[in-house]
């Protein structure tokens, strides 16, 4: 019969698109609990160093180290994390229109801004969007490692060293739980004072230091940089599986739906098509 | 009851130890570091070496690390470790190996060899190797 051909092929393709919608939310699913599991297994190390580093800005250390002084700002670097790949709601879209928010304050303020990107999506909106990229890495898959980050990083410490930027932002996204996800606009550098502890004021005391000041909170500071940067990374990434499930659910579901309207349109078409015959056939009997 | 004070010890990878302790003894750069409550605010880096933690109550504990960072406030000691492990996690047979392919890479000095990295690997398995001396001492107690 060839009653709603256009229809069942319609229905045809539907199923189709749904099937790959389903695994992909499957896969997105196993993906979160491993991205969610390194994301917990790397937190205690950055919670813990940075409240080292918290204590660090609150002392009042022989030795002023760069990261510790606010200067003027002139010019702000901001690392952005984004996701190499689509289809994963408006977590990209959240994450860009935070971060150009305050990116619009900066620039109102007449305060130039470099990029770091991290992640495709990020390269991708910033070549639209416009401004100086001065670093760039993609393709970290699903088990970022820290090595893959550290140039990048060294690229805006290393500006931020000789006076070119005097600000780093890292904007991530935060992991709140499988449903929810929200930007995050976080100060680098310089490095902030732990706001819990604020109560006792002024501190005089300084640490001993092992060998000397500079030579170790060099490499702490880099540390802790890198850290955050890392721990946004993985983060990150729990975010975007956990996005994408929640995307190719509800990408399901609509296509299920879909379905159902279309069988129901497809079936009283046919049933329409036979009434329409059997009355045809009826009339033709009653001429005769 | 010893006086306390609260030790906490990450690495990269995990938390690995986290409650109260009445020493701890880590090797820093400049030498071994005994800490006890109440020292005063330091802080340092860490050679590859075992760390020894008088638990409350008086039970030891001994843990490997490869590196990192230490940090003592008050009644709080903060060890950032590159990476960590439990002594009794440590593989005694695996380590005497690393340090004699370490050893004899040194000697060979061959042209492609990495110098700087191959000291790193023999002080990592030397130190390995201490840490374990020390868990032997502990038990022969």
């Amino acid at each position: 019969m060839a009653v709603g051909k256009e229809i069942r092929t319609q229905i045809g393709s539907i199923k189709n698109t749904q099937k790959i919608t389903s695994a992909m939310e499957m896969v997105a699913a196993s993906k979160m609990r491993k991205a969610q599991e390194r994301m917990a297994a790397s937190q205690p190390y950055a919670n813990q160093i940075r409240k080292v580093v918290g204590h660090i800005a609150k002392a009042s250390p022989e030795y002023k180290h760069l990261y510790l002084e606010e200067r003027d700002v002139k010019r702000v670097g901001y690392i952005i994390v984004s996701t190499d790949r689509g289809l994963c709601g408006g977590l990209n879209t959240n994450l860009f229109k935070a971060a150009i928010k305050s990116i619009q304050g900066w620039m109102d303020k007449g305060v130039d801004v470099d990029y770091c990107v991290i992640g495709s999506k990020a390269t991708a909106f910033f070549r639209r969007y416009g401004g100086n990229v001065i670093a760039a890495k993609s393709g970290l898959g699903d088990a970022p490692v820290a090595s893959d980050l550290v140039g990048s990083v060294k690229v805006m410490l290393d500006a931020y060293d000789q006076g070119e930027l005097d600000r780093v932002y890292v904007v991530y996204n935060n992991f709140v739980n499988t449903m929810t996800q929200k930007p995050l606009v976080q100060q680098l550098l310089p490095l902030q004072a732990d706001a819990e502890h604020e109560e006792t004021g002024p501190s005089h005391w300084d640490y001993l230091y092992e060998p000397d000041a500079k030579d170790l909170l060099d490499k702490l500071l880099v540390r802790y940089v890198e850290s955050q940067v890392y721990q946004a990374v993985v983060e990150n990434n729990a975010c975007e599986q956990a996005a994408r499930m929640i995307a190719m659910k509800n990408a399901t579901d609509n296509a299920g739906n879909l379905i159902d309207e279309l069988q129901l349109i497809y079936n009283k078409a046919r049933q329409a098509a036979i009434t329409q015959e059997i009355s045809e056939i009826v009339g033709g009997a009653a001429a005769v | 009851m010893a006086i306390t004070l609260h030790c906490d010890i990450v690495s990269a990878e995990k938390s690995i130890f986290n409650g109260r302790a009445e020493l701890v003894v880590a090797a820093g750069v400049l030498g071994d570091l005994g800490l006890a409550p109440g020292h005063a605010p330091l802080l340092t880096e860490l050679q590859p070496g075992p760390i020894r933690v008088v638990k409350q109550g008086g039970e030891e504990e001994i843990f490997y690390v490869s590196g990192g960072f230490l940090e003592v406030q008050p009644n709080v000691v903060s060890i950032l470790a590159d990476s960590a492990l439990r002594a009794v996690d440590l593989d005694e047979a695996a380590a005497e190996q690393a340090r004699q392919n370490a050893e004899r890479a040194l000697k060979e000095k061959g042209s492609e060899l990495d110098y700087a990295r191959a000291t790193i690997e023999l002080a990592e398995a030397v130190a390995k190797l201490r840490t374990l001396e020390q868990l032997r001492r502990k038990n022969a107690h």
